[in-house]
């Protein structure tokens, strides 16, 4: 699968030989709102992309226009070589899996997994193989006799994934498949979407506003906001090297400073002046520094690196194997960061509120960015 | 010829763009755009005709407003303006405390024998308004048992027109109310209880405000009814002038057709007014319970069950007093100097005189307008709320499907014979048939009708289609496979409703029956309007029975339904 | 093999029934005929007539004057109706003037009489038989409230009457023109006006019907109903105890008369049904039911009506009522229709 994920440039795309979807300049407004502006795209054959964001990012009316279910005012769809901009719904070829499951609460589970196959005028026996090696496939091979309503909520998506994968689609399309699921659930079932779309190799866009879900899931994330896409890239391109302040903000937990850059790989946050591995910044100028909680080492015994800054602890929150720690670093202006620190070292350093320790900040993790 | 085009990816495309239809797309929009052309051929040109003829004189020549001014100078036509929007507000400011009581017993106590009180009170439904009017006629007229209770004043005006559209618009304003307290979110209930709310004030602040959309829309439903209907009026009305006596008078006796629709212009007027405020109402119900409720569940309370109870079987006493007397009207000899039972008035006043052809006119209409009318709103509801495209052809069916409820039976009735029996009409063959009667009847019950098909769609999931078509099925295999069968207790209830209206309606077809196709609820007032006390009194006792029987049927189907084909409903309730 | 052969002959048989009722329909001819006529005088004269003519079907629209008449001016552009019988003749004689019938003298026309047939010749119309005022009297309820039978119209205007009268309204009702239009061919404008404002002052309710008056006296629910002699013979038939008086000033009278609409496209047939109603077989019938019938030395004395009933009837003149019409009935409601407020 990852010899396909590579990066892709935003601004301009062409199909290869891997693009097994390839969208291009595709704009959408409803009114005057802007819902989707020149978005430009590729996915790979048998890739698993997921077009995460904020709700009202556009990211399921793309989907959606991807389905044929809305259309585009401009753009450019090609599926699998084929030109599908115009087809109508029925004319593609992709299956689809909804939030609200849309199993059809009349037909029995069996029924509804076969629904559309009954309509390609398979023989019986074939579609009750094929039916049962569904079922099979999302380990639920006893059910086909019950209804929909008989079933728990992760029961009903799986059997939602075996009646769009019935018909073996060029395309898997999942629009926030597991919001509708409590947590324990959600977590188990991505697991097993993501072993079956690499077991089977089905090119595969799902949305999602979860960035978990998105990153244990996608080979690349999309990563999109106010109908624009921000940043493409693989999940740990997308954590450990976002591209844009909005990118950093929304995928994962991050410290934001601001700063004025300074000569010689500095620059200076209220009081402090801090080492920052991006050089060439014109003095002056007002930079955001972005770092991740984890990044950030706290040293409660004396034994600090050189450079290390000295700091309080303001608050200790308890979250089971991790804590977070709040820190009041000492000087003006300074804003509060927050470190992501295992708890056993913060048991093992006796981390606690009103302690005074020193922390440091490696250059090489201050992302500069805006 | 650029044959390579379509696979090559990157050809520019126009700034707007539209999908292919596919042949599927194109029968549904077909199907649209002609549900379109049927609701404006069948409600809007007749309602255009009729604004035609208000404005023109006998000949056809226009005279503006000189038809209006000439109404409004007639001193009697004005008073009858007055008449009706008095005595609809009387009948409104009555029926609509009535009923909320009795909705607050059923939903709010915890008192015995609700579902018969419930049945009982939703009796009237099944009679032609004529009905009640007769049953009062024979209770507070002249020779009637309980004339005394009057005090001298007569059952024939006012009284009788109040008391019998209390009676017949009781069960509409009690559904509505009966609706909205269900509605009701019985959290609400137990944060009041855990802040030691007195009773009184959990009945004003949350009782009330809950259920006052509720109350608007019964109090402007039983407004429409009371000024549109005719029948009570002619029936009991004695001298008393009222719009819809005016129009048929125009109409059937002085065959003054263009005064007719002047009247019927502004008989409209209240109704179209009523109809505004409930839809704008409408809007902010849904607002209110867009969110989850959790139903209220009463405690028992001895004394407030007891006095509830008291009160329902005293009301439901009263309906049962009044359905009571028109069946044993039916039933004896001569009233009222020869009391004894008799058959006659069957067989004599309806079967001999030919009469009970009309009885078999309209279970045949009531069949029809079953059967086409369901099939045709909900098809139209589909069409509305589960196909892609046409937004225009769509706000057009919008309005015309709430339209109907706006329009006074009456008014619509005179547009059809204005429209359907000019020459010009290319229809016009339509007139005098059992089809134009049909056709009218549906449109006229049509917006309750559609909000039913409406509701029970917007309750399946939006995504059915779209899975569908991925799919590859075609759209009207899912409607039939999957949509029709989960709708189908709405579908039956939509069917119930219009067979049981179609039974009763009077004021739509009265302009438009010809004697072949002579309605019961039409021989009905004929035979009152002749005299024929006795006779009239048995055709409704038919029309009882057999909407009855329709309704029992509609029980049981339901409920064979829920058993058997809807196996999946139970198996989601448990 | 044998449920197939069943079936398929089944079949055969159905559909050569079916053909051969297709043909029995084929051969005759239908007539739309409007008519105000009630139904079991109807049956009588359908019998009556397929007696002679078997190939003529006659499709009955029926309903009162009233509603009858104002259907044949609503579809004046686009009749439906080949004929009216049996509608009152001053209905037909509005039809005159609108131009919906043709002229036609039926066979044996001499021998009707010259007042119950339009006086044109051809006539446009020609009548049936009479229908005249007559008055239902509650003798039990005139008991309990010891109200004196009333022998003359003026008698009506007593205060002593007061709220216990019913009368149709002559708006929609062809009994009540009938005597609104009979007072005043009888008395002329002033004194006819002058009367019925005093009547006015009595009468509890107009109904819609000339029937229901003298229904509601049958029933006492009012002890007084003007009506026609018709039903007020049928009422006191049907056991009601009332008593019928017929107003010595006279009668206003109506006919039930026939005509053939202009634009019918079955004139050989319509004219059949003319002539078999002006016979002297078609005058039998109508005797049974009306004192007075069109043709003179038919009609025999009925049950309830006086012998002298035909010189009661006060002289009307049809043209003048058609022509009248409109002006009588504005007249009318301007002065009565709004009643019940000003009690």
């Amino acid at each position: 699968m990852s010899l396909h994920c590579r990066p892709v440039n935003v601004s301009h795309s062409s199909p290869t030989e891997q693009t097994f979807l390839h969208v291009a300049g595709i704009t959408k407004r409803f009114g005057k709102f802007e819902a989707l502006r020149e978005i430009d795209l590729d996915v790979g054959r048998g890739e698993l992309v997921v077009f995460l964001g904020p709700s009202g990012c556009g990211k399921t009316t793309l989907l959606r226009i991807i389905a044929g279910l809305e259309t585009q005012d401009a753009g450019t769809i090609v599926q699998d070589g084929r030109d599908v901009s115009r087809l109508p719904a029925i004319k593609r070829d992709y299956g689809i899996v909804f939030q609200s499951y849309a199993l059809f609460p009349n037909l029995t589970i069996h029924d509804n997994v076969a629904y559309g196959l009954v309509n390609r005028r398979q023989g019986r026996k074939l579609i009750e193989s094929r039916v049962r090696e569904l079922l099979m496939l999302v380990g639920l091979p006893d059910s086909g006799a019950k209804y929909p309503g008989q079933m728990s909520g992760g029961q009903q998506q799986r059997i939602a994934l075996a009646r769009a994968l019935a018909t073996s689609p060029g395309l898997l399309l999942l629009d926030e498949p597991l919001s509708a699921l409590d947590a324990i659930e959600r977590v188990r079932l991505r697991g097993e979407i993501r072993a079956l779309q690499q077991r089977l190799a089905v090119t595969t866009v799902m949305v999602t506003h979860d960035q978990e879900e998105a990153l244990s899931m996608a080979d690349r994330i999309v990563v999109m906001n106010a109908g624009r896409i921000e940043q493409v890239g693989t999940p740990r391109e997308i954590y450990s090297a976002p591209g844009t302040p909005f990118v950093a903000d929304f995928v994962g937990k991050i410290n934001m400073l601001t700063a004025i850059a300074e000569s010689g790989g500095r620059c200076r946050v209220g009081s402090l002046s801090l080492a920052i591995a991006k050089s060439g910044l014109v003095p002056g100028t007002a930079i955001r520094l972005y770092l991740r909680p984890e990044e950030i080492g706290i040293h409660a015994n004396g034994a600090a690196p050189a450079g290390a800054l000295p700091a309080r602890i303001a608050k200790v929150e308890f979250l089971g194997a991790f804590c977070l720690v709040g820190l009041e670093l000492a000087g003006d202006d300074v804003p509060v960061l927050v470190a992501n620190v295992p708890r056993q070292v913060v048991d093992g350093a006796g981390l606690a509120s009103g302690l005074n320790v020193r922390i440091s900040l490696p250059p090489e993790a201050m992302r500069v960015l805006g | 010829m650029p044959t390579s085009a379509s696979t090559l990816p990157a050809v520019p495309m126009p700034a707007r763009l539209t999908l292919r239809a596919h042949w599927q797309d194109r029968l549904a929009q077909g199907l649209l755009l002609a549900s379109c052309v049927a609701l404006a051929l069948f409600l809007l040109a007749p309602l255009a005709m009729i604004l035609i003829k208000s404005v023109q004189d006998k000949d056809g020549v226009f005279v503006g407003l000189q038809q209006f001014r000439e109404y409004l100078a007639t001193p009697a036509l004005k008073e009858s303006i007055w008449n009706t929007l008095w005595v609809s507000t009387s009948v409104t400011l009555i029926v609509v405390p009535l009923a909320f009581v009795y909705a607050y017993a059923l939903t709010r106590s915890c008192m015995r024998g609700k579902g018969a009180l419930r049945v009982i009170a939703l009796t009237p439904i099944l009679a032609p308004s004529l009905l009640s009017a007769i049953s009062f006629i024979q209770w507070f007229g002249t020779q009637g048992l309980l004339k005394f209770m009057l005090g001298g004043a007569s059952i024939y005006g006012p009284i009788g027109i109040i008391m019998s559209a209390v009676y017949a618009t009781f069960p509409h304003a009690l559904m509505i109310v009966l609706t909205a307290l269900l509605l009701s979110d019985g959290r609400l209930y137990e944060v009041a209880e855990s802040l030691r709310t007195p009773t009184w004030r959990k009945f004003f602040t949350i009782t009330l405000p809950g259920a006052k959309y509720g109350l608007v829309s019964a109090a402007m439903v039983v407004f429409s009814y009371t000024v549109s209907d005719f029948g009570i009026p002619k029936v009991i009305g004695g001298n008393f002038n009222i719009l819809a006596i005016d129009i048929f008078k125009q109409v059937i006796g002085q065959q003054n057709f263009n005064k007719g629709a002047v009247v019927g212009l502004i008989l409209l007027l209240p109704v179209l007014l009523a109809f505004i405020v409930d839809w704008s109402m409408q809007g902010r119900l849904h607002a209110q319970f867009s969110a989850r409720a959790v139903p209220y569940v009463p405690k028992r309370s001895p004394w407030f069950d007891t006095s509830m109870f008291a009160y329902c079987c005293i009301v439901s006493l009263l309906l049962l007093l009044v359905l009571g007397m028109a069946i044993y009207t039916s039933f004896i000899k001569l009233w009222p100097y020869d009391k004894s039972f008799s058959l006659r008035h069957y067989t004599y006043g309806l079967i001999d005189a030919g009469v009970i052809s009309s009885f078999f006119n309209s279970l045949e209409m009531a069949l029809y307008v079953a059967l086409f009318g369901t099939i045709f709103i909900f098809g139209v509801a589909y069409l509305l709320e589960k196909t892609r495209g046409m937004p225009l052809a769509k706000s057009a069916l919008r309005l015309l499907a709430a339209m109907p409820m706006a329009v006074p039976g009456m008014v619509l009735g005179l547009g059809y014979i204005l429209f359907f029996n000019h020459p010009d009409n290319p229809l016009n063959g339509m007139y005098h048939t059992m089809t134009i009667l049909v056709l009218a009847t549906i449109v006229h019950y049509y917006t309750s009708s559609h909000l039913t098909a409406v509701t029970a769609l917007k309750a399946l999931d939006n995504e059915f289609e779209a899975v569908s078509a991925s799919l590859k099925v075609p759209f009207y295999k899912t409607f039939f496979r999957v949509t029709v069968p989960v709708c189908l207790p709405a579908i039956l209830d939509i069917g119930r409703y219009l067979f049981v209206n179609a039974m009763v309606t009077i004021s739509a077809v009265v302009f438009l029956y010809s004697p072949t196709t002579q309605l019961a609820a039409v021989a009905i007032l004929n035979m009152d309007e002749a005299g024929e006390v006795g006779a009239a009194a048995a055709m409704a006792t038919l029309i009882v029975v057999s909407s009855t029987l329709v309704c029992v049927a509609y029980a049981l189907l339901t409920r064979f339904l829920l058993t058997r084909t809807q196996q999946w409903r139970v198996a989601h309730a448990s | 093999m044998k449920v197939a052969l069943g079936l398929r002959s089944l079949t055969v048989l159905s559909m050569a029934m079916l053909l051969m009722a297709g043909n029995a329909v084929a051969q005759k001819t239908d007539l739309n005929v409007y008519t105000a006529l009630e139904t079991d005088q109807l049956k009588a004269y359908t019998e009556g007539f397929n007696k002679a003519h078997p190939n003529i079907e006659l499709k009955w629209t029926r309903d009162s004057t009233g509603v009858i008449t104002s259907k044949l001016l609503a579809e004046k552009a686009n009749p439906v109706a080949d004929l009216v019988v049996g509608v009152s003749a001053s209905s037909l004689a509005v039809f005159a003037n609108e131009g919906m019938l043709q002229p036609y003298a039926p066979k044996g026309l001499d021998k009707i009489s010259k007042q119950y047939r339009d006086p044109a010749n051809p006539p446009m119309w020609v009548g049936m038989d009479v229908y005249g005022a007559a008055i239902c009297f509650n003798t039990v309820e005139a008991a309990k409230l010891k109200l004196p039978k009333p022998q003359t119209w003026q008698d009506l205007t007593k205060p002593i009457y007061k709220g216990r009268i019913v009368m149709p309204n002559p708006a929609s009702s062809g009994t009540g023109y009938l005597d609104v239009s009979g007072w005043i061919q009888m008395w002329g404008d002033a004194k006819a006006w002058k009367f019925m404002d005093g009547l006015h002052e009595n009468i509890a309710q107009y109904t819609h019907s000339g029937s229901k008056p003298c229904k509601q006296a049958g029933a006492g629910e009012f002890p007084i109903g003007v009506s026609f002699e018709y039903r007020a013979v049928t009422t006191k038939k049907s056991g009601a105890p009332i008593d019928i008086i017929f107003p010595t000033e006279g009668l206003g009278w109506d006919l039930e008369a026939s005509g053939i609409m202009k634009t019918t496209k079955k004139l050989e047939a319509a004219r059949t049904l003319m002539d078999w109603l002006a016979t002297k077989d078609a005058m039998e019938l109508y005797a049974k039911n009306f004192a007075v019938v069109a043709m003179p030395g038919i009609a025999k004395p009925l049950d309830f009506v006086p012998a002298d009933y035909e010189k009661r009837l006060a002289k009307i003149d049809f043209a003048w009522s058609a022509k009248n019409r409109d002006k009588i009935l504005a007249e009318w409601t301007k002065r009565f229709d709004s009643k019940s407020e000003k009690k």
